[in-house]
């Protein structure tokens, strides 16, 4: 196969369909073992279906890496209201494919996964909230739900078990605070895209005030082989903390940028050197931001230095997120890079909280004040600090994404906006 | 009995029932936490994020209008933690904010202002063009200034969750975030507008009233009652130049909450109205002469002594206090009892604040029938407060009219009377046969109680300075009634007065001057108001 770029590294588990048109179709999912997962799970026990997920350690593959199992234990064991499972696949982050390709290539295989959770919390009602700017990906979808109530997978009395769940597949409108999950909730119901003040937490009053759990794409596709090969066998990939494979997103300045599906824990010079064929026109690393353009920026030594798992990116100051590798060479204008990234941020903030939506505008308005070379040095310092009052101080953490990027540019690549500052001096012509 | 919670606050403890918010708990101890969203009458957002405070043992700073006071917490409301995160946040005000406060109706009242002042940086250090929104109007009588917004969304929940009429939103996101009205009619024609222009924290709803009419820090506060209808918000004149620039809503939560009617606030001017009679005008021969108060008196005593026991029939009005009333009764009881009836308006509906069902603008558009039927006062004439006087104006006895502005009737009005004395603020065509015509003072001239539509007896104070000789008309009645033997109706003070003459009516038996506090009390019987509920 040769979708756009494979590598032999790879592990591949959630990605095998990737590339392959035959994979969407209702009978040939079906003809490669599909369903057979929720088949099994149907005959379990809610509970169990928990533990075998809190089992394989399988974490959220959204960001935030919590354990998904323990997230779904927290659901209300009782049932006397309705319960809800959300697929969160509003995938929004600079630098983040996956989801979009998960969905487009084998949108059962993320069916079948939403169906095994609402199962295990006991959820009679799946909403699958995507990106609105996913158009394919959101029609191939709603076909493959339509495919999936034809052939009884889904719906009323699903394989025969007496149960009911419903899936809607439902396209918001183009905003990155959406992707927040109570910001999401808010938009499932109608109301303005802004995130809710926690607690109450989602699984005591959700969507819709009921009780919810929300997943990512990425996490809900993993569980249908977590159910069909059991935990074990998930545990022999990537490491202890964070056992399983990941999608790793490349883009940027490598020779074969893309999705590869890898165990957590694989290094990350490896993976610009090996699997994507290093470097563009041989050029020297510079940069290189592991988990979507929220997350500090490295420099190319703390990159070299980086395993791909949790834990090994907190230890070289960053953190994995969604996994969305942004690889940048020596010819990439750091004042301009960052730059670009508040700008997003600026665009994006929902504008409740105040630092978000002061903050994230004032600071957008200096960076380009210093990439158009009318910057001064103590304007790195109000920088610095107008941003560190952006950190824990809203009620989501979109506010904390324009300190991150800034304050690591500032801090690793001083030099060069002090170049830019002093002598109007500019890195690369891009 | 509330559960109790103790908690800490900047090193003072404190016991609040269980579920209080720090914000409102740091109240008891006199400390008021800066806060622009949060609004005890609406549900809270938490996201001005100004009310941050260090909460011991939390990993971050806690919004305090919405983190509840448990047990053992020790809170800091004004350590350098928490005064860094209320400086930083009021130094991103100040990125986009204008600064324009010497043309901004707000300034003086302003809360980015006073915050900024106290707590603020000396110099915010953006250098950034601002962003520019521009003038709205948002019909009604509100204007909004879109660059003052601090986006705290008080207008906006207070038309959804207390009006429940959605005319406004944010549209856009942030710091594009704007409020707007959905449609060109925006705000016209609900009932309760007025009350986001109270709520604003900023100068970025203003009212077109009082636009560039006085500046805050020139107008004088005077704790008042609505006169506009008997549900008896409590309210604020404000004054200059011994004129009302306009009224607010005053803190009631048995009564108004913090609200106030568009009716009841924009009808004020009759109270700055000129051509008040402004000296006691004595009938002698064909004309009325002024004189002075001890000459009309004495005079007017003269002639009711010479008229042995005449009948008498007397027009009272539901906008005099109780104590006006009071002294009305004891000099209508010293002529030998009389028949009292009272005219007023009344609206088709109740107006109600759907968010706050206790608050209406209600029917009766008078603030005080309940105190006129409690006197024992009748209701007569219509819905326009027009007729009902033919026994009145045909009478050949004494005729004695308080407050009725008579506007409907013929200038031989009481004709026949023996003796006929008009008590007002002017001196209507009606009044032309009076034989005396005593000037008395408004409601906002004089302190006093007004009984509210459920019998709750509510004190007002004097804002203004009456025109001329004009006397508080308890004063006068009062001062005629001792005259005529009845010596505890010489009563120097509303006080006084709300004794002697209360003490008089079941009703309001016990209820002491002193007690009625700022929420008032409620009577002790009920009165349906004549002609309702039949």
């Amino acid at each position: 196969m040769a979708y756009p770029y494979v590598s032999d590294r790879e592990v591949r588990i959630i990605s095998t369909g990737f590339g392959d048109p035959e994979q969407r179709r209702i009978d040939t999912y079906v003809d490669r073992g599909g369903y057979g997962a929720l088949k099994k799970a149907l005959g379990l026990e809610p509970g169990e279906v928990v533990d075998i997920v809190k089992e394989s350690g399988l974490r959220g593959r959204g960001g935030a890496g919590f354990p998904t199992g323990v997230k779904w234990s927290f659901m209300p064991k009782e049932k006397n209201k309705p319960h809800y499972l959300i697929c969160n696949a509003d995938e929004s982050e600079p630098g983040t494919f996956k989801d979009r390709e998960l969905i487009r290539w084998d949108p059962h295989q993320l069916i079948e996964g939403c169906l095994i959770g609402a199962h295990a919390m006991g959820a009679e009602h799946v909403y699958i909230y995507c990106r609105g700017e996913f158009f394919e990906a959101t029609q191939v979808l709603a076909k493959a739900v339509e495919d999936a109530y034809a052939k009884g997978y889904a719906g009323e009395d699903i394989l025969g078990s007496g149960k009911t769940i419903d899936v809607t597949v439902h396209a918001g409108a183009g905003a990155y605070i959406c992707g927040e999950e109570t910001g999401l909730m808010n938009s499932l119901e109608g109301r303005r895209g802004q995130p809710r003040v926690k607690p109450p937490f989602p699984a005591q009053v959700g969507v819709f005030g009921m009780p919810s759990t929300i997943n990512n794409v990425e996490t809900l596709c993993a569980v249908p082989h977590i159910v069909t090969n059991g935990p074990d066998w998930y545990k022999e990939h990537g490491t202890e903390k964070a056992p399983g494979t990941k999608l790793f997103c490349v883009s940027g300045h490598v020779n074969k940028p893309g999705n590869y599906e890898l165990p957590l824990g694989f290094p990350l010079a490896e993976l610009i050197d090996d699997v994507c064929g290093g470097v563009r026109d041989g050029n020297a690393l510079k940069a290189v931001i592991p988990g979507g353009s929220s997350v500090p920026i490295l420099n190319a030594e703390e990159a070299r230095a980086c395993a791909l798992d949790y834990d090994g990116c907190v230890e070289v100051g960053t953190m994995l997120g969604c996994a969305s590798v942004i690889v940048m060479d020596e010819t990439t204008d750091m004042v301009k890079q960052a730059r670009r990234m508040v700008d997003f941020y600026a665009h994006e903030s929902c504008g409740q909280c105040t630092p978000c939506r002061e903050g994230s505008a004032w600071t957008a308005k200096m960076m380009r004040r210093i990439e158009e070379g009318r910057g001064t040095e103590e304007d790195l310092d109000t920088l610095m600090s107008a941003t560190q009052e952006m950190v824990g101080t809203t009620i989501c953490v979109l506010s904390d994404s324009v300190a991150a990027p800034v304050q690591s540019s500032i801090r690793k690549f001083r030099d060069e906006y002090l170049a830019l500052i002093r002598r109007g001096e500019r890195v690369g012509a891009a | 009995m509330a559960e109790m919670v103790t908690l800490t606050i900047d090193g003072r403890e404190l016991s609040v029932p269980k579920g209080t918010t720090i914000l409102e708990a740091a109240k008891q101890i006199g400390t008021e936490v800066p806060h622009y969203c949060y609004h005890p009458g609406m549900s809270s957002p938490a996201m001005c994020r100004l009310c941050l405070v260090e909460v011991e043992g939390a990993p971050k700073p806690m919004p305090s209008c919405i983190t509840t006071a448990t047990d053992g917490q020790v809170v800091r409301t004004q350590s350098e933690e928490a005064l860094g995160h209320r400086r930083a946040v009021l130094e991103f005000y100040l990125v986009n904010h204008p600064l324009d406060c010497p043309i901004c109706d707000m300034s003086g009242e302003c809360h980015l202002q006073d915050y900024t002042h106290e707590e603020g940086p000396k110099h915010g250090r953006s250098r950034e063009p601002k962003r520019v929104f521009g003038r709205d109007d948002f019909g009604g009588d509100v204007l909004f200034y879109g660059d003052r917004c601090v986006m705290c969304t008080r207008c906006v929940r207070f038309m959804n969750e207390v009006e429940q009429d959605s005319r406004l939103t944010v549209v856009e996101r942030g710091s594009r975030s704007v409020i707007d009205t959905f449609f060109d009619e925006g705000l016209e024609g609900t009932y309760w507008h007025g009350n986001i222009v109270d709520v604003c924290p900023v100068g970025a709803l203003v009212s077109k009233d009082f636009l560039h009419k006085a500046r805050a820090w020139d107008l004088d506060h005077t704790p008042s009652i609505c006169p506009g209808c008997s549900q008896g918000c409590n309210i604020e004149l404000h004054t200059r130049d011994n004129l009302v620039q306009r009224l607010k809503p005053r803190e009631n939560l048995d009564v108004n909450g913090w609200w106030m009617c568009d009716y009841g606030r924009m009808d004020y001017e009759w109270m700055n109205a000129g051509g008040r009679i402004e000296a006691p005008l004595v009938r002698r021969g064909d004309t009325a002469q002024a004189a002075g108060w001890k000459d009309a008196l004495g005079t007017l005593l003269d002639r009711v002594r010479g008229l042995g026991s005449p009948t008498v029939k007397a027009v009272a009005s539901p906008h005099a206090s109780n104590e006006d009333l009071g002294a009305l009764k004891a000099f209508l009881d010293a002529l030998g009892g009389a028949e009292v009836v009272y005219r007023g308006r009344r609206a088709e509906d109740e107006v109600v604040l759907k968010g706050f069902p206790s608050l209406a603008r209600r029917r009766d558009l008078t603030p005080n029938a309940t105190g006129a039927e409690l006197h024992g006062a009748r209701r007569v004439g219509s819905d326009e407060a027009t007729g009902g006087l033919d026994d009145v104006a045909t009478h050949d006895g004494v005729v004695v009219v308080l407050g009725d502005p008579l506007d409907d009737q013929p200038e031989d009005f009481a004709k026949d009377a023996s003796l006929f004395v008009y008590l007002g603020q002017h001196a209507p065509p009606a009044a032309n046969g009076a034989d005396f015509v005593l000037p008395v003072t408004t409601f906002a001239e004089q302190e006093g109680t007004f009984t509210n539509h459920e019998g709750r007896v509510q004190r007002f104070w004097a804002g203004m300075v009456a025109p001329g000789m004009a006397r508080p008309p308890w004063l006068v009645l009062g001062a005629l009634a001792a005259e005529l033997g009845d010596t505890a109706a010489a009563v120097r003070t509303a006080a006084e007065a709300f004794q002697s003459f209360g003490s008089r009516i079941p009703a309001f038996e016990g209820l002491g001057y002193d007690d009625l506090g700022t929420r008032g009390a409620i009577v002790n019987e009920t009165v349906a108001i004549t002609g309702e509920g039949a």
